[in-house]
């Protein structure tokens, strides 16, 4: 990408600088003036700030934006992921750790026994939820704060990833 | 000699060669699934179809005889079209099980579906259900709707094991195999029902969901499970750690070796890897008031060098091991025998009794390598003493020191017969792979590598020399046998030093006479006879 080359004005800095300052005065004042004309309950219908009051108030988000991620679940609230191993082996970050285990029920015959993602190193790809033949993972949960002070906090298990379905609305 | 041409190719084969098994000489692959080297041709398949010159319809390749001057075609517009055909007439009632199934990477459906089916499904009808995941045998798990009814299990269960257990019931498209009504899949080479099924529809339950097929790498090797010396494969997945609780090696797989076992391993070798992952000695242990507590190698060796060079070498008895490799016994030999002057050394340790044994596969003696100890000498010479005379001298206090290699004594001898000798000893050394029952009685340990985690070669009982190759790093702390002896001749200032395998074979085949005149690359994967 071609660089504009600065005008004399703009490598005067001075203006530049008085420039910004005038805009950020002015939302300021603006602000300001709602915020206490809403205070004696006159223009309510105006919002009080042009920036979005986390957390009170959150972004929408992109339907492809892809977030914390969960196991879909059966009827029975069984996961339906058969363990086939597809996400994990086409993780690029190897992020997803399966153990599969034999189910009771000959008609689904395999579960995953233990099925763990650690976030601290998942890249938000998308390709586990591309690789499921059985639709069992999904990034669709909306959740964007998980941050954690441990890295052992990033790391999720099997029921927790069931449990994040709670996010999404029931069809 | 017949002169025919497959695909436009000239080639003279000897009568009585079939289509598919000439064309496979000159590496063109016929599709196939009922159709096995070392079973009868049944012929029901229909997946080897060939055009013939000549002859109006499609032919099966595995049972159609070459006769001269014939021309086949193995990839016509006709053959290719019968082929995708038979595909999907044998995925009509298929259920799309691959992320359950555990031959998903290794399934031919799967293979010959992308090679050769690629068609667009043009059947709406309803499936037919069958019976899935019965257990028709202690190692054997059957999926009736994954079968294509190629009948090779049917054959081996006649033909190889000769247990008749199987068989193919009722009619049309509610045809299944199953087991004979009040019988198990119960004979001593089941698993290879397992191996030689093309599809799902039989799976080992020992693998069963331990490892993703695709996640394996494989070494050729041969099963320590008796002195047949059959080639294996190791399966084994060090990439995942989190499998199978860590377990390294995940399975073994038969390796065709006309001149031993053909196609197959018995069950009892299949599924006898357990020992390289569990229950092993991981470090070098010292007995310390009544108790093993680990120590560094260089500790351990210090002082068993120590007691070697304390007592007179008529006070030391060896007990080498039959498990262990040509290589290992030979730096054993030239330690203790040739520079130490010990010539208390015998390998014979009575085998179990009642062991099972046939006149296919499976051995009576249980150990890859007696005859290679046999080879080497590893028995006593000139008024040495042999292994129940060590013990009764070791009750009457003349024998000081037994380095046991590898040898359950406890259990191949009984406790009560042991136990006295073991415990007068002033120092028992035990070196080997696995915790046992002997272990109680040792006052030092030595962990030794199992034969995934080394490279050498065996003898099997009827002289063919064979090599094992290293798949795994050794668990632990544990050295290959060689090794260890190296340390200690090191640490006693022996001139015994050699860098690999290869180079003690070297030194093998130069000093006894029946190795003379071979080398590793002549040994190869097939394994070569002594005489």
């Amino acid at each position: 990408m071609k660089n504009d080359s600065l005008s004399f004005w703009e490598r005067l800095y001075i203006k530049e600088v008085l420039k910004g300052l005038i805009l950020t005065s002015k939302h300021f004042f603006q602000n300001m003036k709602v915020h206490i004309l809403n205070l004696f309950g006159v223009k309510t219908e105006r919002k009080g700030a042009v920036t979005i009051q986390y957390p009170e108030e959150k972004k929408s988000l992109s339907t492809r934006h892809r977030n914390l991620h969960r196991l879909t679940v059966r009827e029975d609230d069984s996961p339906r992921c058969v363990a086939c191993m597809m996400c994990e082996t086409i993780c690029p970050a190897k992020c997803i750790y399966i153990v599969a285990g034999e189910h009771p029920d000959p008609s689904i015959e395999k579960y995953p026994v233990s099925f763990d993602i650690d976030l601290g190193i998942c890249v938000y790809c998308g390709f586990c939820v591309e690789a499921c033949p059985e639709d069992a993972i999904r990034m669709d949960t909306r959740m964007l704060e998980i941050a954690s002070y441990s890295r052992e906090g990033m790391k999720y298990n099997k029921e927790m990833l069931m449990d994040h379905n709670k996010y999404c609305k029931k069809d | 000699m017949h002169t025919l041409t497959i695909d436009g190719k000239e080639m003279r084969v000897e009568r009585g060669t079939t289509i598919l098994e000439a064309a496979k000489k000159i590496g063109i692959e016929i599709p196939h699934y009922c159709y096995h080297p070392g079973l009868s041709i049944a012929g029901n398949c229909r997946m080897c179809l060939v055009e013939i010159e000549g002859v109006p319809k499609l032919q099966i390749s595995c049972y159609t005889l070459v006769s001269d001057g014939i021309k086949v075609h193995t990839r016509s517009e006709r053959v290719i079209k019968a082929r995708q055909a038979i595909l999907e007439f044998l995925l009509i009632n298929h259920p799309l099980d691959c992320p359950v199934c555990d031959q998903a990477g290794e399934c031919y459906l799967q293979i010959y579906y992308m090679r050769h089916g690629l068609y667009n499904s043009t059947f709406l009808e309803d499936k037919v259900k069958k019976r899935k995941a019965v257990v028709i045998g202690p190692t054997v798990i059957l999926d009736s709707e994954r079968c294509v009814l190629c009948g090779r299990c049917v054959r081996f269960c006649d033909e190889v094991s000769k247990s008749s257990e199987l068989g193919i019931f009722n009619r049309g498209d509610h045809s299944e195999i199953s087991t004979f009504p009040k019988k198990e899949l119960n004979n001593k080479y089941s698993g290879n029902v397992v191996d030689i099924c093309p599809v799902g529809a039989l799976t080992d339950r020992d693998f069963r969901f331990k490892c993703r097929v695709w996640y394996l790498k494989e070494k050729p090797s041969i099963c320590p499970g008796c002195s047949n010396g059959c080639n294996v494969w190791i399966h084994y997945n060090v990439d995942r750690t989190c499998k199978a609780e860590g377990k390294r090696v995940m399975r073994i797989k038969p390796r065709f070796n006309e001149e031993v076992n053909k196609w197959w391993i018995c069950d009892e070798g299949r599924y006898g890897y357990k020992f390289v992952d569990d229950n092993r000695i991981e470090k070098p242990y010292i007995r310390q008031q009544g108790k093993l507590i680990p120590v560094s190698w260089d500790m351990a060796i210090e002082r068993i060098a120590g007691l070697l060079k304390k007592y007179p070498p008529e006070s030391i008895g060896i007990v080498p091991s039959p498990q262990c490799t040509n290589e290992d016994n030979f730096v054993l030999k030239k330690l203790f025998s040739e520079h130490l002057g010990i010539k208390n050394i015998d390998y014979r340790v009575p085998s179990q009794l009642n062991v099972y044994s046939d006149d296919f596969l499976i051995r009576e003696d249980k150990n890859p390598n007696s005859r290679g100890c046999e080879e080497l000498g590893l028995f006593p010479k000139d008024k040495g003493l042999e292994l129940k005379d060590m013990l009764r001298e070791a009750e009457n206090k003349e024998i000081k020191i037994l380095y046991l290699m590898n040898h359950d004594l406890v259990k191949k001898m009984g406790r009560e017969e042991v136990a006295l000798a073991l415990s007068s000893v002033d120092s028992l050394i035990f070196q080997g792979t696995n915790f046992n029952e002997t272990v109680e009685f040792a006052d030092f340990l030595l962990p030794s590598s199992t034969f995934a985690e080394k490279d050498g070669t065996f003898i099997n009982q009827s002289g063919r020399v064979q090599k094992i190759n290293k798949a795994l790093e050794p668990l632990g702390d544990s050295l290959s046998e060689w090794k260890i002896f190296v340390k200690i001749a090191r640490e006693l200032g022996i001139p015994v030093e050699y860098g690999g395998p290869e180079e003690i074979f070297f030194d093998i085949t130069k000093e006894i006479s029946s190795f003379v005149g071979l080398s590793y690359s002549l040994i190869g994967d097939e394994g070569i006879n002594l005489y």
